[in-house]
């Protein structure tokens, strides 16, 4: 049914349809609204989970892992500098393939202190051994986090859902919300087949030597390589039921023969389609590219879809400083073993949450047709606020 | 009465898929067992062929643990000793369910896990195991989260006094005058400086079922009280004086005898309390002097050295705070009884009242 909702509350309602065996939490913000709702759904009876309330991120994660590995659907959600308390327990929780969902409502990450979004706290953790997938738009955000919970279970890695603070956390959509009678027909009950038993006593979480550590991450390695195909077999099969996509490993929209691509993760891919409607016939049309899985990261996939462009705007939600973006630098690795590949254009935008208007899609169609154009800058950064010195 | 046989039944096939099945009646009947392990009826959930020291107190001290909980338990191991002697990939020496995921969350693992059970109506009881280090300190936040949310989990700490898996570093559990490699004695240091934290006090603050000390010295003590707390809806908390032959230099023959000593002497006292109160204590018979306990340990050796005016000083220091235990606990005892520090010195199969009229 049609609803506009906002997407905090959707999140909440979404999760409570797949059912979780067990919520744990602390308070962040922006992520606060689905805790919040989701905890309201608890006391109203609407949904029956074990609601854990915890004094930490670091414990919401390591609550959520002994959940998980006793055989319990289990759910968290953070942001910002919870992600960050938490990374030592999500490196442990793919360390030891434990499968749980977690939504991330991406915020900066201080210091300074800031609260508003950019995807600092998610790019903190890419190497944390976490599926990782892009939002564009609440609807997605729903569909994704029903996506989530089955991807868990059927490659026995845990999966984050990014989806912008604010931007999204915070906003009303119209959104097409599932009956749970849907969300019963796409998601099997929660399955772990190295679940804690009794009955059949298991060690987990071992002191491995090096006799077998490569081994072990070998294997985690290979199996985010397979994670490729499921993410894409769950979206189809997320289709069947409710007829509509949200867009696999990644997707090409705007204008597929353009010789100008830009690749962009969440909110910002949906201001860059707004922008390509109002100024193609200004600065012409460009490739938009969609990258839903930054984790496993769909390399072959992405070849293709660069195919045929001259230049490609990479626009990062996060900085690595000393290097320049991340997303940008994974995208030109990547690129790098093609025979004719794009020039890729790195730019930082949005970080702490400075506003990405639509007319950026203009400004950086005009910029990257200049030869001297910068290969990586943080774009929005107004040098004149700056000391001379920190120019 | 039919669920209860419905556990028994469950408990003794437990039992039989982690123990040894009792003999069958087809089978003659061995005159005698091959070994005494092969004697034993108990249920080992902590089996042995580990890789702890010898004279390892931790290790003693979690087998007593795991006899006493039984087959139908899950455990959440802290980073330490104890995770890593007993399992080395692809060897465990667990027969339950074990997990060890950090050095600092055990309490909050156990917690999810106990949250997973209550989801499922299961009954299995979530046990949690740390160190001193994973306890006093690194762990102290997701612990007192557990008890505040009031889990049903049992929390133990195999108390060794300072971090021995990383080589015998001082924690907020080293007793004062301690030497460790980063508590050591020289001309401007006399060891730990700082006292050892007062945990069971701020346990008993949560206002938790039960909280209870143990020593290794006293086994039928130590099972009495995992029983008791085993039986418990709640939170629980047993600490576990656990000595280090490595940490605390001393002879590994001497394990039992050292954590006896503690004892004896008033720096550890067997107390145990319910939502915060007081309500039992071993008493002491008659107090030994803290030198008894101390001399017998390379930590401590630089308290006897005559030509150090600092090493009388420090022995006064730690026999204040050994009576200051006996006082503030009311741990003499009075005249002969068979349930002190000494006559519970024997070894009563059975439990501590076993033999008793």
């Amino acid at each position: 049914m049609r609803e506009a909702l906002e997407g905090s509350l959707a999140i909440a309602r979404a999760v409570s349809m797949a059912k979780p065996d067990v919520v744990a939490a602390y308070p962040i913000t922006p992520q606060t609204h689905i805790v919040e709702n989701i905890s309201k759904l608890v006391a109203e009876g609407d949904l029956h989970t074990e609601f854990v309330s915890v004094e930490s991120e670091f414990s919401a994660a390591s609550v959520v892992l002994g959940a998980a590995a006793a055989g319990a659907r289990a759910y968290t959600a953070s942001a910002s500098q919870g992600i960050l308390l938490m990374s030592e327990v999500m490196f442990n929780i793919s360390g030891l393939r434990v499968p749980l969902v977690m939504t991330i409502a991406n915020r900066a990450v201080g210091g300074p202190l800031n609260i508003w979004n950019d995807q600092s706290d998610t790019m903190a953790v890419r190497d944390a051994g976490w599926i990782q997938l892009h939002c564009i738009s609440n609807q997605e955000a729903v569909d994704t986090t029903l996506q989530a919970f089955r991807i868990a279970q059927e490659t026995d890695l845990p999966v984050a859902v990014n989806m912008d603070g604010f931007v999204l956390t915070h906003t009303m959509e119209v959104i097409d919300m599932p009956t749970q009678a849907e969300v019963d027909a796409f998601l099997p009950p929660f399955e772990f087949a190295g679940q804690l038993d009794p009955a059949n006593p298991r060690s987990m979480g071992t002191l491995v030597d090096p006799n077998f550590f490569p081994e072990v991450r070998h294997s985690h390695h290979a199996a985010m390589g397979k994670a490729l195909a499921k993410i894409e077999e769950i979206d189809a099969a997320f289709a069947k039921v409710f007829g509509r996509e949200s867009g696999g490993l990644l997707t090409v929209e705007g204008d597929k023969k353009a010789r100008v691509g830009i690749l962009a993760m969440g909110s910002v891919v949906g201001t860059m389609l707004a922008g390509y409607e109002d100024f193609k016939d200004e600065v012409g049309p460009a490739r938009i590219i969609k990258l839903r899985s930054f984790r496993p990261f769909p390399a072959k996939a992405l070849r293709k879809a660069v195919k045929g462009l001259d230049k490609l705007v990479v626009i990062d939600r996060a900085i690595s400083p000393g290097m320049g973006g991340v997303l940008g630098t994974e995208v030109s690795a990547v690129l790098s073993t093609m025979d004719k590949a794009p020039k890729v254009y790195n730019y930082a935008l949005g970080l702490g949450g400075r506003d990405i208007p639509e007319n950026m899609y203009r400004d950086l169609l005009k910029l990257v047709e200049d030869k001297k154009a910068p290969r990586f800058a943080v774009l929005d950064a107004d040098l004149e606020k700056l000391a001379p010195e920190d120019r | 009465m039919a669920p209860r046989s419905d556990t028994s039944k469950r408990l003794s096939e437990l039992r039989m898929k982690h123990g040894r099945p009792p003999a069958s009646p087809l089978e003659p009947k061995a005159e005698k067992a091959e070994t005494l392990r092969e004697a034993q009826p108990r249920f080992r959930g902590l089996e042995s062929g580990h890789r702890a020291c010898q004279g390892c107190g931790e290790a003693l001290a979690a087998r007593l643990v795991m006899e006493s909980a039984g087959p139908d338990v899950m455990v959440a191991n802290a980073t330490g000793c104890l995770e890593v002697f007993s399992t080395p990939w692809p060897q465990s020496a667990w027969r339950v369910p074990w997990i060890h995921s950090l050095f600092e969350n055990s309490a909050a693992v156990a917690s999810g896990m106990e949250a997973a059970m209550k989801a499922k109506g299961k009954n299995t009881k979530v046990l949690s195991f740390g160190g001193d280090g994973g306890t006093y300190d690194i762990g102290f936040q997701a612990l007192s989260g557990m008890l505040e949310r009031h889990h049903n989990v049992l929390y133990v700490t195999y108390d060794n006094e300072a971090y021995m898996n990383t080589g015998i570093q001082r924690s907020s559990s080293t007793p004062h005058a301690a030497t460790t490699t980063t508590s050591p004695a020289g001309k401007e240091r006399m060891g730990k400086r700082h006292l050892k934290k007062d945990l069971l006090s701020i346990i008993a603050a949560h206002h938790i079922p039960y909280a209870a000390s143990a020593s290794v010295a006293y086994p039928a003590d130590l099972q009495r009280k995992v029983r008791y707390a085993m039986g418990v809806e709640g939170p629980t908390f047993l600490v576990i004086h656990s000595p280090c032959p490595l940490g605390w230099r001393h002879d590994s023959a001497l394990t039992v005898e050292v954590a006896r000593r503690a004892v004896q002497c008033g720096l550890f006292p067997l107390v145990e309390l319910e939502r915060g109160a007081l309500t039992n204590i071993m008493p002491i018979r008659e107090p030994r002097p803290v030198a008894d306990y101390l001399e017998l340990q390379g930590r401590f050796a630089h308290l006897f050295r005559k030509d150090d005016y600092r090493a009388q000083e420090e022995l006064d220091h730690l026999q204040a705070l050994a009576d200051h235990n006996i006082e503030t606990y009311g741990l003499k005892g009075e005249g002969l009884d068979p349930m002190d520090s000494t006559g519970m010195s024997h070894v009563r199969r059975g439990g501590p009242l076993a033999g008793r009229s």
